[in-house]
């Protein structure tokens, strides 16, 4: 049994704070995202499992829809069109008195004419005289709705907004841009850690230094040497290989420095074993240090993915805004400027950008959990 | 033929002059080992020899060829590490075939190799294991399967035992010293534990910050330390060294003042011209006598009784003077004990520059 301390307990709550804090919102972004766009505009997502009271206005059909029979006319029709899973309860058919009548009672018009309205929608409609106006009469209900979500966003978003299309954009930036530079820091980081050279020292320092460098600074004076260098080819530099060298060279500080980190717990005695054993620098790379450091190359991995594929910036700046090049991130940003209103396409193409971070999290997250405490315990 | 020769080498870290104008001559098929303290540079020494440490200056030859400056690899040397410094991800056979494949032997000939030494050293029930899997005896046992695999003319030990409990430590160093019966090859050892190297070896290089404090066979080590160093370091429990008073010598025996007493040596010293001196006696050579004869006399304060012998802690100015007795001894602390020196086993050093003079 561990012992129940104020901190450990302070810790737990501190824990299940962060827990909820983002477990919360991220779930709420589900459920909205299967909502009924109507509903989603109207009422928040907690209330979408339980069965919600509505107060909505309906319109009766007009003159056309009239039959004689007998000494009356009557229009009968549903006020939902059919279709729709909702149970009225009241109605009303004033503004001021918008639930007056029990469902099922009659209720008199100002113009003598009385109407019934039943539970599922259905209405009857009574007069003596016939029925002159084109558009029918305003009737107010109060209906209860039972939860039900949907795929439809879903389907709108990734096969008619373009969202699929900036999906694959993004995976295709997203994983030369992580494994580029996850490659050539593993190589860096070996020669930093255990090879001698003239210069080894200032050359970390200055790898450390530059991580302070904000991102910002750089992206025109990139940009700009980037297009001279392109027009010297007669290529655009705006292109997928140009954003993977633009990420690759902005994650080439950290990515080093978290693997020098890495690679310097590695017993040393294992390595001179390695050159004793007649290994070169390339074969104990290969052989030894690359296998043991999976876990960290892992969570490395994980760190730069999110990185890249959350990034807006570096895509805007370095990818054009057309179809075929177009980023997540950008489009999410798009359709949001556009259509401020349309939340169900925002929260589902949130949602959708997101399904790929949590996959590689939940993939790789026993080695991002050992690659954090790496070296911390004696394995 | 795969001796060793060094020649005055120097090694510095930044300021420190860690080895200072070095010469050793290791026989081939020697076992040689290197101890002292910590930090006196053994270990420097040895991975100067394997080549992992670079050389300043002066040179070591292995087999009458300079080695300077070639790699490791190219030394025909192998090392056994005191981290064992086996490759995790690795079975024991691949880490036992890992130089052989690095040298792109044949499929046939790393088995053969690695089958062999598996049986000398009795690991061949764990082949397939990982090295987590191991106990610390079974994975010394890898490491030194792995040096043996590539038939190196040299092995270099840095340490190998002292990762080990006491009594796999006993056992280990027996295989040790089969092991290099049976090879027949040049073996360097480096240790800071006397026991190691008193047992094993047919040549010891006592070091003491970076230079030859005295090298020879172990008994005559024990027997004639050079000096107080050398003295104090080899034999266990050390050496006791009481101040004296130099009086006279003849050409066959010495007088000096110790313990309140006159004490006369039945041997000769060089020439001394300071009046203070060390008395230096081994435990075992001073003796409990009931005889009124006796030179010294004391009160035990500490009875160590290990069963086979007896140490017993005498005391004279505040520093103990060991004394071992049988081990059915009665002594007990508190006990007044009279002693009778053992003069012709004893040793005189002069205090100024610890060197023996008798």
């Amino acid at each position: 049994m561990k012992k129940i301390t104020f901190t450990s307990v302070l810790s737990q709550l501190l824990l299940l704070f962060f827990v909820v804090a983002w477990i919360v919102p991220t779930f709420g972004l589900f459920i909205s995202s299967l909502r009924d766009k109507d509903v989603l505009a109207i009422s928040g997502w907690w209330t979408s499992f339980t069965t919600t009271e509505i107060n909505e206005i309906y319109r009766t059909e007009g003159k056309d829809a009239q039959i004689k029979d007998g000494n009356y006319y009557f229009i009968k029709s549903n006020l939902f069109d059919g279709g729709q899973e909702k149970e009225i309860f009241r109605f009303g058919v004033t503004s001021k008195n918008i639930d007056e009548y029990e469902v099922g009672e009659t209720a008199l018009f100002k113009d003598q004419t009385e109407i019934t309205v039943f539970e599922n929608g259905d209405y009857v409609w009574k007069s003596k005289e016939e029925f002159k106006k084109k558009k029918g009469k305003r009737i107010f209900v109060s209906a209860k709705s039972p939860p039900s979500f949907t795929l439809d966003n879903y389907k709108e978003v990734l096969l008619k907004e373009g969202l699929g299309q900036a999906f694959l954009n993004t995976l295709a930036v997203a994983l030369p841009a992580t494994l580029i530079p996850l490659i050539i820091c593993s190589y860096f980081a070996y020669a930093l850690t255990w090879m001698k050279f003239y210069g080894r020292d200032i050359l970390l320092a200055t790898i450390i230094a530059s991580l302070v460098v904000p991102l910002q600074m750089c992206l025109i004076p990139v940009l700009t040497i980037y297009n001279d260098f392109g027009a010297l080819f007669g290529v655009s530099a705006k292109s997928f290989p140009g954003i993977w060298m633009a990420h690759t060279g902005f994650g080439l500080a950290s990515t080093t420095f978290l693997l020098w980190n890495f690679l310097k717990t590695l017993p040393s005695e294992m390595i001179e074993a390695a050159r004793v054993d007649g290994a070169t620098h390339y074969d104990t790379f290969i052989k030894i240090v690359v296998p043991l450091s999976i876990p960290s190359f892992a969570s490395i991995f994980i760190l730069q993915f999110l990185w890249v594929w959350n990034d807006l910036l570096v895509g805007l700046v370095f990818l054009d805004k057309h179809p075929s090049e177009i980023i997540l991130t950008a489009k999410l940003k798009e359709l949001l400027g556009s259509r401020g209103e349309n939340w169900e396409i925002l929260t589902t193409g949130a949602f959708v950008s997101m399904t790929v971070p949590l996959f590689i999290f939940f993939s790789l997250q026993r080695y991002f959990i050992r690659g954090l405490v790496a070296g911390s315990i004696k394995g | 033929m795969s001796s060793i020769n060094i020649k005055s080498l120097n090694k510095y870290y930044g300021k420190t002059h860690v080895i200072k104008d070095f010469s050793l001559d290791i026989k081939d098929q020697s076992f040689t080992t290197l101890v002292g303290p910590s930090g006196c540079g053994k270990s420097t020494l040895l991975r100067m020899i394997a080549g992992l440490e670079e050389i300043n200056s002066g040179t070591i030859s292995i087999d009458d060829r300079e080695v300077n400056d070639l790699s490791p690899k190219d030394r025909n040397i192998a090392m056994v590490f005191q981290s064992y410094a086996l490759y995790p991800h690795m079975t024991v056979f691949d880490n036992m075939a890992f130089g052989l494949k690095l040298e792109k032997r044949s499929k046939e000939e790393i088995n053969e190799r690695v089958l062999e030494a598996a049986k000398t050293l009795q690991i061949q029930d764990y082949l397939e294991r990982k090295p987590k899997q191991l106990s610390g005896g079974q994975r010394q046992r890898v490491a030194i399967g792995r040096a043996i695999t590539r038939k190196p003319q040299v092995f270099l030990f840095d340490e190998p035992l002292s990762n080990l409990d006491a009594a796999l430590r006993v056992q280990m160093r027996i295989e040790l010293a089969k092991l290099h019966e049976q090879l027949n090859t040049t073996m360097v050892y480096v240790t800071h534990d006397q026991t190691e190297a008193m047992t094993l070896s047919n040549e010891i290089v006592v070091l003491d910050q970076g230079e030859i404090s005295q090298q020879g066979d172990p008994i005559e080590l024990y027997n004639k330390p050079s000096n107080l160093f050398v003295a104090g370091f080899i034999g266990s429990p050390k050496m006791n060294f009481i101040p004296a008073q130099y009086k006279s010598s003849s050409s066959e025996s010495t007088e000096v003042e110790a313990l309140g007493t006159n004490l006369v040596l039945p041997k000769k010293t060089t020439s001394q011209s300071d009046e203070k001196v060390t008395f230096g006696i081994r435990p075992e050579d001073i003796h409990i006598t009931a005889e009124s004869d006796h030179d010294w006399e004391s009160k035990a304060f500490v009875v160590e009784k290990l069963g086979s012998n007896t140490f017993i802690y005498l005391e004279h100015d505040n520093e103990p003077v060991v004394v071992e007795a049988p081990g059915d001894s009665p002594v007990k602390v508190g006990d007044t004990i009279k002693v009778k020196f053992d003069l012709d086993r004893s040793n005189l050093f002069n205090s100024q520059n610890t060197n023996i003079i008798g």
